[in-house]
C-alpha cells in the first residue's frame, strides 16, 4: 500500500491503517483490564494448596518459619526497565525510518528487539524458576492467575518482536522507505501499547503487596 | 495477482459478474461478503427454528419422552446459542456489510481482505460449534454456561468444550469485522457527510461496533479462563480450588448485556431507515435518536448484575444495578416516541418492509416494558429463570430484532438482488408470523408467572401447565409457516427477471442513487452531500424521481483484489482451537502446526502482491 | 390495493382479540399450585407488591402508547400519488416532555423497589427458626440444626412463624424457588445464601429448582408443608424419635414425649391438605415379613451406601436424600413422582428409566425385591 506522509482523502484525514491499530488497542485494553481484575480476585490465594507462595518475606504461624518472597523484584525491574527504554528506542527507529535515516532506523530497530528478547528471556526464566519451586498454573489461584495474566502479556511481547524482526528484514531489504514508514509506526503503536500494559501489570503484581 | 484496473478493453454491463465458486471463495467485495453472511446466516436461522420447534414439540404435553433430557439440554442450549451468534449478529453483520459503505458514498470498506477473513471465520465458528452433533455431544449447559456446571468434573464431555472453542473463534470474527466497520464509518463517508449527517442505520451500527470491540474481550477472558479449568487443571471457577462460579457470571454478564444491546441496536437502525421512508417524511428527532443509542450503549456496561438478583448480592449492590437499568427505559422510550413521531403527521405507504417496522415497535414495545418489570429486584425474583423472562427477550429479540432485519430484507432486497419481493406474499408473511410470534410467546408471560422454570425438559401434568404450553406449540407452528411462506417468496422471485428500479420505494439515502443490484465499485462518481436525506434533497432540486442511473463502466476505478489468503489465515484461527481440544491425543503438535497455518496466512496476506499500489478506496477514481 | 389489504386486516384483527380470551381464561392463578402470584408469606407479599406496582404502570405506557401506534396507524393512511406530508424534522418540547414522563414514572417504581429491596434483605427478627437447605443434583436436603434432624424434599415449616432458610450447595449452583412463600434464591457451593419468610396459610406447595443444574434440572422439585404450630411440633417430636436404630414403624396414634412438656401427647395424624398431600399406600408394620426382607436388601444392594434412615445425628455429605420419612413424603424423586406403593417399586427398580442421568444406578432389583424395599421404606415414616 502506498503510504502518503501528507493528508489522506479520508474522512479524518488520517490512514485508515492507523486508526486500526488504535482501535484494536483500545479493545485490547478491555482484555488485559478483564485480565487484571481477575488478577486481583485470586492474588491473595498465595495461601491455598501446600506449600504458601508468599509475595514478600512470611512468617508461617505453625511453624514459625520464615518464607522468602517467590517474586524476584530485582529482576523483573530491570526487564521492565529494558522494556520501557524499548519504546524510546523504537520512537528513535520511526524518527529515522521516517527520515530515510537507514543506519538510525536500523541501529534502533535493532536495540528495541534486544530489550524485547531480553524481557522474554526474562519471563521464561521466572516461570521455570516457578514451577521449579512448585508454583505451577495449577497449584492455587494465585498461581493460576499470575501465569495467566503475564503469560499472555509474555504472548503479546513476543508477537511484538517477531512483528519488529519482520520489520527489520524489511528494513535491511530497503523496503522501509519513508513513505512506507507507517508499517514501523503500525508496530510502534502496538510497541508502545504493550509496554504500557507491563507499565501496569508491574506494579499490581510485583510491587503491591 | 496485478491491480485490476478496469479500463476500455474490460467494460462491465451493470449486471455482469464474475461467476463461479473460485469468485465466492476469493471475493473481498463487502457486497458479496454481506450476501455470503446473509445466507449462511439464515441457514443457521432455520436450524435454531428447527431446533425451536423440536423443543416446542416435546414441551406440548406433561412428562412427555418426545426428546430425552440430554437432547432437550442439547437442543435448548444450542438454539439459544445459534439464535444470538449464528443468526441474529450474522444478520445485522449481512447489512452492516452490503449497506454501510453505499449509505456513506464508500466504494467498500477499510480493509476488504479482512472483511472476508470475518465472514470464514464466523462459518468457520458456526460449524464448530455445531459439530458437536456429530459426536453426539452438542453443548449442552445452556448458552450462558454458568460455572461450576461448565467443569470438567461435572461436565466431561466435550459439549462445553465446542461450545467454548465454537464461541473463540466466533469472538474473533466479530472483533476483526467491529474493527474493520468502526475505521470505516470513521474514516470513509463520502464528502460533506458529517457524523450527524449518516444515515441513523450507520449510526447504530457504528455504536454496535464500539460495543463489540469493548465487550466481545471480557467474554474472551471468561471463556479462556474455563479452557485454562478444563484443560489445564486451574480452579478459577472450580469452588474446591478456591475458585468462585460467581466470578464467571459477573465476567459473562459484562459482556452478556452489552450483547443484547448489540443484538438490538442495528434493528433500531433499520427501522429508523424504514420508517421515514414508507411515512415520507425524515426520522423525528435525529439528534434525540443518536445520543439515546450513545447512552443506551454507555449504560449497557453499567447493569450487567440485574441478570443476577437472584444471587442474592446484598440490598446497595441490588439497587444499583437495579436502577441503572430503569435509567437504561428513558432513551429506549425516547426512541419509540420519535419512531411514533416519524410516523405521525406521515403519508404512511403500506408495503411489506413497513409492516414489519411497524410490527417491530409493537412487539418492542412489550418487550421493554416486560424488562422493565425485571428491572426490580423483589419482582424479578420471582419471575427471573421462568418462562417470563423466556416471553420478555423474545419480545425484544424476535418481536425486536428479527422483525426489524425482516423489513430490512424486504426493504433492501430490490437494491442487493435486482428483484422485488412480492408484496402479497410478504403480507402474508407479516400476519402469519405477527400471529404465530404472538402466539407461541405472550402465554409465557401468563405460564412463567405461574411457576413454570426454564430450561426443563418436561414438567408435571399437576402443575398446569399444559394447556398454555399446547398453544405455545401451535403458534411454533404458525411460525413455521410464515418462514416458508418467506422461503416461497424467495424462490418465487428468484426465477423472475432481474429487473428491480434503482429506486423503488422512493428512498432518502445514497444507496438508492445507484443500479440495483450496484456494480463493483457502487459509484461511478463519488457522492457529495449537503445534509440528511441526501436524495429527498436531490430529488426535489431536480423536481421529482431520478431517471434509472446507469453503472458506469468502472473505468479507471481501483477495485481491491481477490484473495485467498483471509481464508487461510481463518483456517489457521480455528485449527488453533480444534488443537486445543484435541490437545489430549495431538499433544502440543497441532497447536504448532496450526499456529503455523496461522502464520502463513498472516505473512502472505501482509506481503501479497498487486496491494502495494491499492490505495485506500475512499473517494473518486484515482 | 388498498381494499385488499383492509379486508386482510378485518378476520386478522379478530385472531389478538380470541387470543386475549383464551389467556384470560387459561391465567387465573388459582389453577396453577406452583404460581407466583397467590402470594402466601410477608416476604413473597413484598415482590408481589412491587410487581403489581410496576405491572400497572406498565400496562397504562403499554395502553397508551399501543394505542399511539394502532391510531397512526389508521389515521396517516397515505396513496402513492397523495403530496408530501410537512417535512417535520422534530420538536424539543414535546421531546423533553416524553423524556420527563418516563422518568418520572420510572421514578414512582423505584421508591417501592428500593424499599423492597431492604426488607427482602433484611435480617428476620423475634422467633426465628433456622433451617439449613442444601442443593444437590437433583434433590433438596433439609437440615433443623436446633432439633438436630435432617429429612429431604419435603421442608415442615410452622404457620406464622418466620423461618430462616440459609443454603447453600454440595455440587453446583441450584436455585430455591417456593414461589408461594419466596422468590428464588440461588444456591452455591462455597457460599452461603439466605431467604427468609413467616408462611399464614397451611398446606402443601410445590417448588422447584431454578438454575439450571445438569441433565434433570427439571425434575428437582420440592413440597413446603406449612402446617399449623401443634401440628409442626408434633412433627418435629416424631422426627426427634427417628434416631440411630431404624425404627420400627409405630402404629399411628402412639403417645411420644415432648422434651419441653414432660408429658405425652396424641401423636399426629397428618391431614390431608392439597393435592395428594399424603402417600397412597397401606398402614405399614414392622410385623410384615416384606420388611424384614427390606430391611436387609437395603443393605446387600448397597443403599445404606447412599441414604441413610435416620433423622437424627444424620451424617452429613451424603449422595442420596435422608429417607427416615420417605415412606410418608407426598412425592417422591425429588417432589414430582406421586409416592404410590407402584412408583416407588418403579423407582426402586429403574431409577434410569424414572430419572434418567440421576445418581443412583439401576442396581439390578428385581420385582420381588423391590417389593420388599418398597415395604421396608414405606414403613419409615
Amino acid at each position: 500500500m502506498s503510504d502518503h506522509a501528507e493528508v489522506l482523502d479520508t474522512s479524518t484525514g488520517l490512514d485508515s491503517r492507523k486508526l486500526a491499530i488504535w482501535t484494536f488497542i483500545g479493545s485490547e485494553c478491555m482484555f488485559f483490564a478483564s485480565l487484571i481484575s481477575n488478577y486481583l480476585v485470586h492474588k491473595e490465594q498465595w495461601m491455598s494448596g501446600p506449600g504458601p507462595f508468599p509475595h514478600e518475606a512470611w512468617t508461617d504461624p505453625a511453624t514459625g518459619k520464615v518464607l522468602e518472597p517467590i517474586i524476584e523484584v530485582p529482576l523483573v525491574t530491570v526487564g521492565t526497565a529494558l522494556l520501557l527504554f524499548s519504546s524510546l528506542f523504537i520512537v528513535l527507529a520511526l524518527y529515522g525510518a521516517q527520515r530515510g535515516r537507514r543506519g538510525m532506523m536500523l541501529g534502533w530497530l535493532g536495540a528495541t528487539i534486544m530489550c524485547g528478547l531480553f524481557f522474554v528471556g526474562m519471563q521464561v526464566y521466572e516461570f521455570t524458576h516457578f514451577v521449579h519451586k512448585g508454583l505451577t498454573l495449577q497449584r492455587n489461584l494465585f498461581g493460576a492467575s499470575f501465569f495467566t495474566l503475564t503469560g499472555f502479556h509474555g504472548t503479546h511481547v513476543t508477537i511484538g518482536v517477531i512483528w519488529l524482526i519482520t520489520m527489520f528484514i524489511l528494513a535491511l531489504r530497503g523496503q522501509l522507505t519513508p513513505e512506507r514508514s507507517l508499517k514501523l509506526e503500525m508496530a510502534a503503536l502496538y510497541w508502545h501499547f504493550v509496554d504500557v500494559v507491563w507499565i501496569i501489570i508491574f506494579p499490581v503484581v510485583y510491587l503491591i503487596k | 495477482m496485478a491491480t485490476t484496473v478496469l479500463d476500455q478493453h474490460r467494460v462491465h454491463a451493470a449486471h455482469e459478474e464474475k461467476t463461479g465458486l473460485w469468485s465466492w471463495i476469493t471475493t473481498v467485495d463487502h457486497k458479496r461478503i454481506g450476501v455470503l453472511y446473509g445466507a449462511t446466516a439464515f441457514f443457521f436461522f432455520l436450524l435454531g427454528g428447527l431446533e425451536a420447534l423440536l423443543i416446542r414439540i416435546q414441551l406440548a404435553k406433561p412428562d412427555n419422552n418426545f426428546l430425552s433430557p440430554e437432547a432437550y439440554n442439547q437442543l435448548f442450549t444450542m438454539h439459544g446459542t445459534s439464535m444470538i451468534f449464528l443468526a441474529v449478529m450474522p444478520l445485522s453483520a449481512m447489512f452492516f456489510n452490503y449497506m454501510i459503505p453505499l449509505l456513506i458514498g464508500a466504494r467498500d470498506v477499510a480493509f476488504p481482505r479482512l472483511n472476508a477473513f470475518s465472514y470464514w471465520v464466523f462459518l468457520l465458528g458456526g460449524l464448530f460449534l455445531n459439530a458437536g452433533f456429530l459426536f453426539g455431544a452438542a453443548p449442552d449447559q445452556g448458552w450462558y454456561g454458568y460455572a461450576n456446571l461448565t467443569s470438567r468434573q461435572f461436565s466431561p464431555g466435550a459439549n462445553v468444550d465446542f461450545w467454548n472453542m465454537g464461541l473463540q473463534v466466533l469472538g474473533v470474527s466479530s472483533l476483526a469485522a467491529a474493527v474493520n466497520f468502526f475505521v470505516t464509518v470513521i474514516n470513509m463517508r463520502a464528502k460533506g457527510m458529517t457524523m450527524m449527517r449518516m444515515p441513523m442505520f450507520v449510526w447504530m451500527s457504528f455504536i454496535t461496533q464500539v460495543l463489540l470491540l469493548l465487550a466481545f474481550p471480557v467474554l474472551a477472558v471468561a471463556l479462556i479462563l474455563l479452557m485454562f479449568d478444563r484443560f489445564f487443571g486451574t480452579n478459577f471457577f472450580v469452588p474446591a480450588g478456591g475458585g468462585d462460579p460467581l466470578l464467571w457470571q459477573h465476567f459473562f454478564w459484562i459482556f452478556g448485556h452489552p450483547e443484547v444491546y448489540i443484538l438490538v441496536l442495528p434493528s433500531f437502525g433499520i427501522v429508523s431507515e424504514v420508517l421515514p421512508v414508507f411515512s415520507r417524511k425524515p426520522l423525528f428527532g435525529y439528534a434525540a435518536m443518536v445520543f439515546s443509542g450513545v447512552f443506551i450503549a454507555f449504560l449497557g456496561f453499567g447493569v450487567w448484575a440485574h441478570h443476577m438478583f437472584a444471587t442474592g448480592m446484598g440490598p446497595f449492590a441490588d439497587t444499583f444495578f437495579s436502577l441503572a437499568t430503569m435509567l437504561i427505559a428513558i432513551p429506549t422510550g425516547v426512541k419509540i416516541f420519535n419512531w411514533l413521531g416519524t410516523m405521525w403527521g406521515g403519508s404512511i405507504q403500506y408495503k411489506t418492509p413497513m409492516y414489519f417496522s411497524i410490527g417491530f415497535i409493537a412487539m418492542f414495545i412489550i418487550g421493554g416494558l416486560s424488562g422493565v418489570m425485571h428491572a426490580s429486584p423483589p419482582a424479578d425474583t420471582q419471575q427471573n429463570d421462568t418462562y417470563f423472562i423466556v416471553a420478555h427477550f423474545h419480545y425484544v429479540l424476535f418481536g425486536g430484532s428479527i422483525f426489524a432485519l425482516t423489513s430490512g430484507a424486504y426493504y433492501w432486497w430490490p437494491k442487493m438482488f435486482g428483484r422485488l419481493l412480492d408484496e402479497r406474499l410478504g403480507k402474508l408473511h407479516f400476519w402469519l408470523m405477527l400471529i404465530g410470534f404472538n402466539l407461541t410467546f405472550f402465554p409465557m408471560h401468563f405460564v412463567g408467572l405461574n411457576g413454570m422454570p426454564r430450561r426443563t425438559w418436561t414438567y408435571p401434568a399437576e402443575l398446569g401447565f399444559e394447556t398454555l404450553n399446547q398453544l405455545e406449540t401451535a403458534g411454533a407452528f404458525v411460525l413455521f409457516l410464515a418462514f416458508s411462506v418467506f422461503l416461497v417468496n424467495i424462490f418465487k422471485t428468484w426465477r423472475g427477471p432481474r429487473n428491480a428500479p434503482a429506486d423503488p420505494w422512493n428512498g432518502a439515502t445514497l444507496e438508492w442513487a445507484i443500479p440495483s443490484p450496484p456494480p463493483e465499485w457502487n459509484f461511478a462518481e463519488a457522492p457529495v452531500v449537503q445534509g440528511r436525506d441526501p436524495l429527498w434533497e436531490t430529488k426535489r432540486e431536480r423536481g421529482g424521481r431520478l431517471p434509472e442511473p446507469s453503472p458506469g463502466t468502472g473505468a479507471g476505478i481501483h477495485i481491491p483484489n481477490p484473495s485467498y489468503w483471509p481464508l487461510i489465515t481463518a483456517v489457521g484461527v480455528a485449527a488453533i482451537f480444534a488443537a486445543i481440544m484435541l490437545s489430549h491425543k495431538t499433544g502440543p503438535w497441532g497447536i504448532i502446526v496450526a499456529v503455523s497455518i496461522l502464520f502463513l496466512g498472516v505473512f502472505n496476506w501482509v506481503f501479497e502482491k498487486g496491494y502495494s499500489e491499492f490505495t485506500t478506496p475512499a473517494h473518486g477514481g484515482h | 390495493m388498498p381494499e385488499r389489504t383492509a379486508a386482510a386486516r378485518r378476520p386478522a384483527r379478530l385472531v389478538p382479540f380470541l387470543l386475549l380470551l383464551a389467556l384470560v381464561a387459561g391465567c387465573s392463578p388459582e389453577r396453577y399450585p406452583q404460581t407466583a402470584l397467590l402470594p402466601l408469606s410477608d416476604y413473597a407479599r413484598i415482590g408481589d407488591h412491587v410487581q403489581d406496582q410496576t405491572f400497572y404502570w406498565a400496562l397504562g405506557v403499554f395502553v397508551l402508547v399501543e394505542g399511539a401506534l394502532l391510531y397512526a396507524i389508521f389515521r396517516f393512511r397515505g396513496r402513492p400519488d397523495d403530496p408530501e406530508p410537512p417535512q417535520i424534522h422534530g420538536n424539543t418540547t414535546i421531546e423533553i416532555i416524553w423524556t420527563l414522563i418516563p422518568a418520572l414514572i420510572l421514578a414512582a417504581i423505584a421508591v417501592p423497589t428500593v424499599k423492597g429491596i431492604f426488607e427482602t434483605n433484611a435480617s428476620p427478627t423475634g422467633d426465628v427458626l433456622k433451617i439449613e437447605v442444601i442443593g444437590h443434583q437433583w434433590w433438596w436436603e433439609f437440615r433443623y440444626p436446633d432439633l438436630n434432624v435432617t429429612t429431604a424434599n419435603e421442608l415442615h415449616v410452622p404457620v406464622g412463624r418466620t423461618v430462616e432458610l440459609l443454603q447453600n450447595s454440595a455440587d453446583v449452583v441450584h436455585s430455591f424457588w417456593p414461589p408461594r412463600f419466596a422468590g428464588k434464591r440461588d444456591v452455591f457451593p462455597g457460599r452461603q445464601t439466605r431467604i427468609w419468610f413467616k408462611a399464614d396459610s397451611a398446606g402443601l406447595f410445590p417448588g422447584q429448582c431454578a438454575e439450571f443444574c445438569g441433565i434433570q434440572h427439571a425434575r428437582m422439585a420440592f413440597q413446603v408443608r406449612a402446617s399449623s404450630p401443634a401440628e409442626y411440633d408434633a412433627w418435629a417430636a416424631h422426627m426427634r424419635t427417628l434416631g440411630p436404630k431404624p425404627a420400627a414403624a409405630a402404629p399411628r396414634g402412639d403417645s411420644v414425649k415432648t422434651a419441653s412438656a414432660g408429658g405425652t401427647v396424641q401423636g399426629p395424624k397428618v391431614p390431608a391438605q392439597g393435592p395428594q398431600a399424603k402417600a397412597d399406600s397401606a398402614t405399614p408394620s414392622s410385623q410384615d415379613p416384606e420388611y424384614a426382607k427390606g430391611e436387609q436388601l437395603f443393605k446387600m444392594k448397597g443403599c445404606i451406601g447412599c441414604h441413610s434412615l435416620q433423622a437424627v445425628d444424620a451424617p452429613k455429605g451424603m449422595i442420596g436424600p435422608n429417607l427416615a420419612t420417605v415412606g410418608s413424603r407426598a412425592y417422591i424423586a425429588a417432589g414430582w413422582l406421586r409416592n404410590t406403593d407402584e412408583n416407588l417399586e418403579h423407582w426402586i427398580r429403574e431409577p434410569q428409566t424414572v430419572k434418567k442421568g440421576v445418581l443412583m444406578p439401576n442396581l439390578g432389583v428385581t420385582a420381588e425385591e423391590a417389593k420388599a424395599l418398597r415395604a421396608y421404606l414405606r414403613a419409615h415414616q
